[in-house]
């Protein structure tokens, strides 16, 4: 799939970028804190983003690419409206979390780390959030949902 | 100060959290209001109480009423009943294995064997409040480490504690903190690795969320002892509510001139920020913590030089985790002998483990080391739901093994876990039953690995990657009679050859099921079957006609329809059809599925 960044539609964004630029570039090691934002304010980071933090950081673009396409929490493709979470931690997993994963995989038409046509799901398989004494878990977006089995699953996505 | 005839704890852990305990919050102290109590009754939002399967809790002092799986709408009886009225609601008690009613906190089997000393404040004090920590003694171990005791006896109060990382590795805290003070520098850092990313493990998160100021205040002491005035803690992004609370933490000791230039009216300044993870396990290894700081990916190098004299930005750095720090502070306060006498004498003090898996009590422990894994098991743990029989225990994550029943005697120490062929890690524990196939978990922690290998070096890299293929093969039934042996070879190479602890600790999930487990590994190559009826492939239901009634429930529960049958005549399943869910299993109250 292709998306297009929108120049017009992110000016607010882009603004908002410079200013964290400039105030982290005050402290060491600034390129985690400002992709970490940068992240957070566009929902991915595109090749445009990129190049404004290169710009900005005095960092080749190669070595942001680098950075950027390490770490699972960096995405160069926008999301989908609701991110669904499958907690795979080992207690989750013992529990049953891959039964959960297959039925949200066969009900919306999905892989693992894919985004729906429509953009309103994406699928992610995530380390363990720690809710471990409500195994198996998943969530969408901030929503929790524990101790689950797979039948549950299409109630959930009905909701969204 | 005000004095209140009651106080409402309230559990504000992730996992509590998740179950709608901020929304709780909110109510308890609107409906408080609404009844004129708020100067009587004071709610206490706290970090974890460790018993996570009776999630939510809340317990009311001064009674000590220890509710569980409170609902939401459960919250209008506690105020009418026990706020107002002083009538403990009888139905909200947790109930022990007997099914009594406890009525104290204290009296809950799940605390009695535990020792806090690293969750001491841990659902005890409003995590969010620097004056309730300080009413707990907080801070008065830095203040007598700055006013009376000199760096260097410092560093050996932690060497004569013994006090080991508990990240894991076990490395004695007081001579990391030696080497960094004795490094040549003008400038040194102190660290805390924040970033837990083993599976199923959640010790540091809820240190995090229930009592910050422990690290805080344990990091400037460390900070004070090697020399640094600078620290950092590398927290993951995952944990939105602890990277809150430590902010405020810090913002707090801030304010009160406990962070910053002339603490305690010294002349040490100390001062410390959070930098966020972006989700790479291989960043809780040191060196690539530290590459991530600095912004570059999170890729670990070579040792030496060791981050004592070459660390973040090449300068000397001091780095502990979480729970290494929360000791810190106890045991500065209470003397290594104090801290001695707890645990055995090579494994000093207590572990805090996350309990998970298949076991009645999931939550959070901690105990003196050298207690024997059966105790926290079926003492703290309170056994196997549904009746089960205990397989195995997994403890050390993805760099551990998995422990058998006949090993269950052991004591939980560094040595005699490694011993063992597993290992201590950071603190997860996953209890598995007989329904747990070895060779499936061996495979998913492969599978985490491989997903997680920084690809520096190609061990890792390519080795991993080749071990989750075999295991792939061999639980889908394609398995091959050299497998096992090829797979044995691969650990033991991978094991001496990776470059970093992730790479070399990533067979011993293979290795420790082999060791065990290996009649359950030639089964599925042999005889092509899963003895515990967990891998899909090797797996195919029928029916027993001898003990089926033909009920019928078992068709109707099949989503695809493949059990047919005249209703009080034994039914049969049509193989082409059948996808292997389990559904008809559960559903039948005779026994009559056959799983093999």
């Amino acid at each position: 799939m292709e998306f297009k960044f929108d120049w017009e539609k992110n000016a607010s964004k882009i603004e908002k970028l410079k200013e964290i630029i400039e105030e982290k570039k005050q402290k060491k090691g600034p390129l985690m804190p400002v992709l970490n934002q940068a992240q957070k304010l566009f929902g991915y980071l595109p090749i445009e983003v990129q190049r404004i933090i290169s710009e900005g950081l005095n960092i080749p673009l190669a070595e942001i690419y680098g950075v950027a396409t390490f770490y699972s929490q960096f995405s160069l493709i926008p999301k989908g409206k609701y991110t669904i979470g499958v907690c795979l931690g080992t207690a989750c997993y013992v529990k049953g979390a891959q039964d959960i994963i297959d039925r949200i995989k066969d009900e919306l038409d999905l892989e693992v780390g894919g985004t729906t046509k429509d953009r309103k799901f994406s699928l992610e398989a995530t380390r363990c959030i720690g809710a471990c004494g409500l195994a198996p878990v998943m969530t969408v977006n901030e929503d929790v949902y524990g101790k689950l089995n797979a039948d549950e699953v299409p109630g959930i996505i009905k909701k969204y | 100060m005000e004095l209140y005839r009651s106080h409402v704890l309230i559990c504000r852990g992730t996992g509590c959290t998740s179950s709608k305990s901020d929304d709780m919050e909110v109510k308890l102290n609107e409906l408080i209001k609404e009844k004129e109590l708020d100067k009587e009754v004071k709610v206490v939002r706290t970090g974890c109480f460790g018993l996570c399967e009776a999630g939510p809790i809340i317990v009311v002092y001064p009674e000590g009423a220890f509710y569980s799986h409170v609902k939401l709408e459960d919250i209008d009886e506690i105020v009418e009943e026990h706020l107002l009225k002083g009538r403990i609601v009888d139905r909200l008690l947790y109930k022990g294995e007997e099914e009594e009613k406890i009525k104290s906190v204290n009296e809950v089997t799940f605390y009695k064997k535990q020792k806090r000393v690293a969750l001491k404040n841990c659902g005890v004090i409003d995590p969010e409040d620097i004056n309730e920590y300080i009413a707990y003694d907080g801070y008065m171990a830095l203040g007598k480490v700055l006013t009376e005791m000199e760096p260097k006896d410092v560093i050996n109060v932690i060497k004569d504690s013994g006090l080991r990382g508990r990240g894991g590795g076990g490395f004695p805290s007081g001579l990391k903190w030696d080497f960094t003070s004795k490094a040549e520098g003008d400038q040194k850092y102190v660290l805390c690795n924040a970033d837990e990313g083993d599976p199923g493990a959640f010790m540091d998160r809820s240190i995090l969320e229930g009592d910050p100021h422990a690290v805080v205040e344990a990091m400037a002491i460390a900070g004070y002892a090697v020399g640094a005035n600078q620290g950092y803690v590398y927290i993951r992004a995952e944990y939105p509510i602890a990277v809150e609370r430590l902010q405020l933490a810090i913002d707090h000791a801030r304010e009160k001139g406990l962070l910053g230039e002339n603490i305690f009216g010294t002349d040490f300044n100390f001062d410390m920020e959070i930098r966020l993870g972006a989700g790479a396990f291989v960043c809780g290894e040191e060196t690539a913590l530290i590459a991530s700081i600095e912004g570059e990916r999170g890729m670990p190098r070579n040792k030496p030089p060791f981050p004592a004299n070459s660390g973040l930005w090449q300068k000397p750095t001091l780095i502990n985790n979480v729970e290494t720090y929360a000791n810190v502070n106890q045991i500065i306060l209470n003397g290594a002998d104090w801290f001695k006498d707890i645990g055995t004498e090579k494994s000093p003090g207590t572990k805090v483990f996350a309990l998970g898996g298949k076991i009645n009590n999931t939550g959070l422990v901690e105990i003196p080391m050298g207690t024997p894994l059966k105790e926290v098991i079926y003492e703290i743990g309170g056994g196997i739901p549904n009746g089960k029989k205990f397989k195995a225990v997994q403890t050390g994550g993805p760099s551990g093994g998995c422990i058998p029943a006949d090993l269950i005697d052991t004591p939980i120490t560094y040595d005699s876990l490694t011993e063992i062929g597993s290992m201590m890690g950071s603190g997860g524990m996953i209890v598995m039953d007989e329904e747990t196939c070895m060779v499936d978990i061996a495979r998913f922690f492969l599978d985490f690995t491989v997903e997680e290998s920084c690809g520096k070096c190609p061990p890792c890299r390519i080795g991993t990657k080749r071990m989750l293929e075999i295991l792939e093969r061999i639980t889908s039934g394609n398995g091959e009679a050299e497998d096992i042996d090829k797979l044995e070879r691969l650990a033991e190479n991978i094991k001496s050859s990776a470059l970093c602890g992730l790479g070399q600790t990533a067979p011993n999930p293979v290795l420790s099921t082999l060791k065990y487990f290996r009649d359950e590994y030639e089964a599925h190559v042999n005889e092509k079957t899963c003895p515990a009826g967990t891998c899909k492939d090797l797996v195919s239901y029928s029916i027993d006609p001898e003990a089926c009634k033909g009920c019928t429930l078992c068709a109707k529960a099949c989503p695809v329809d493949a059990i047919s049958g005249e209703r009080k005549e034994a039914h049969v399943i049509d193989q082409d059809k059948c996808i292997k869910c389990g559904a008809c299993e559960e559903k039948c109250p005779f026994g009559a599925i056959i799983n093999k």
